[in-house]
């Protein structure tokens, strides 16, 4: 009983603080400039006709890598606990039977697509809407449908660690070049080219492909680690 | 103009209705699948408000691995939550 009334207190005490902080600010006023700075400068002077890929690359660059190491982070965790070595009385964890036909043949038939959208996305990264981030995310699902579709289809973890290396030290190069040059981090050192060109926006687009593949390998190693190495408790091992 | 209200009312008391029924449903497949449902009507609400970058991320993320992964889970543990009489079952009849 005390306690939910010290917790009701508490909850009444943060309240009124933002409650005091937020009627301050004024509502539904134009505060800041930077918006209109980003709309502006992402297609005059970086000719990108996507203003959030201009943001998210090249505004704000840094934080994208952050994100990827995030991203890197939370799938080397994830195989480091889920991970185990196959011995040789282990059973596979996969069912025996195979799928349906129906979804063999479907998945042949849209496993190429899917995988062709995911790369247009990223590929097209700076005119399109999407970026490395969605057409990796859309690439690992055509693997999740391969993996629960065809028992042999394995995933080979060392290409996917290299793939996932390789993206991450082009991303961060990009980003010593442009020290090197004597501008600040991730700055586009490239020619900038044409509005609407595929070949625009300078460094965007190298950077958008790299993410890409790094996202998509690296959700394909969650999916394939947590499908494939989980171990389910000594009951259910029987059926 | 009436009419282009009405399909974004229905996906509205859609998505409402699917979140209510994960938290209701005592089967935890039905939740997840639900929960599915819920991403794939904030796609549609994201795109429907201009924002196609985070509707594609909502659909790829949302829709498809977040729901494989939850469901791969609950293959891995029980189907129901708390002490339902499914989970006993075949608890008692595996050990």
């Amino acid at each position: 009983m005390i306690k939910k009334v010290l917790v009701i207190l508490l909850l009444a005490v943060i309240g009124f603080y933002l409650v005091d902080l937020l009627a301050q600010i004024p509502f539904g006023e134009k505060r800041d400039n930077v918006g209109d700075y980003y709309l502006q400068e992402s297609v005059q002077s970086l000719k990108v006709a996507n203003a959030v890929t201009g943001i998210v690359v090249n505004f704000r660059g840094f934080d994208t890598l952050g994100e990827v190491t995030v991203l890197f982070l939370a799938a080397m965790g994830l195989s480091s606990i889920m991970y185990r070595k196959k011995k040789k009385g282990d059973k596979d964890v996969r069912a025996k039977k195979p799928s349906s036909r129906i979804l063999q043949v479907g998945v042949q038939i849209i496993f190429p697509m899917v995988v062709i959208l995911g790369a247009y996305v990223f590929i097209h990264g700076h005119l399109t809407p999407g970026g490395g981030f969605q057409g990796g995310a859309i690439i690992a699902t055509a693997s999740l449908l391969m993996l629960i579709t065809y028992r042999k289809f394995k995933v080979n973890h060392n290409t996917i660690s290299w793939i996932e290396s390789i993206a991450g030290v082009v991303f961060a190069t990009l980003g010593i070049i442009g020290l090197i040059k004597g501008m600040s981090f991730l700055e586009n050192f490239l020619p900038t080219g044409e509005l609407n060109a595929l070949l625009s926006g300078g460094i965007i687009a190298i950077i958008y492909v790299s993410v890409g593949f790094k996202v998509a390998a690296e959700l394909t190693g969650v999916i394939d680690t947590v499908l494939l190495n989980n171990k389910p408790d000594s009951n259910n091992e029987n059926n | 103009m009436i009419w282009l209200i009405i399909p974004i009312i229905v996906l509205v008391l859609l998505t409402i209705g699917a979140a209510i029924f994960a938290v209701v449903t005592k089967n935890l497949l039905y939740a997840v699948v639900s929960t599915g449902v819920i991403s794939l009507g904030l796609s549609l609400f994201f795109f429907i408000l201009q924002a196609p970058d985070v509707a594609l991320t909502e659909a790829a993320i949302g829709v498809a691995l977040t729901t494989i992964i939850f469901i791969i889970t609950i293959r891995n543990t029980t189907q129901y939550e708390g002490d339902h009489k499914e989970n006993k079952i075949e608890k008692g009849a595996k050990s």
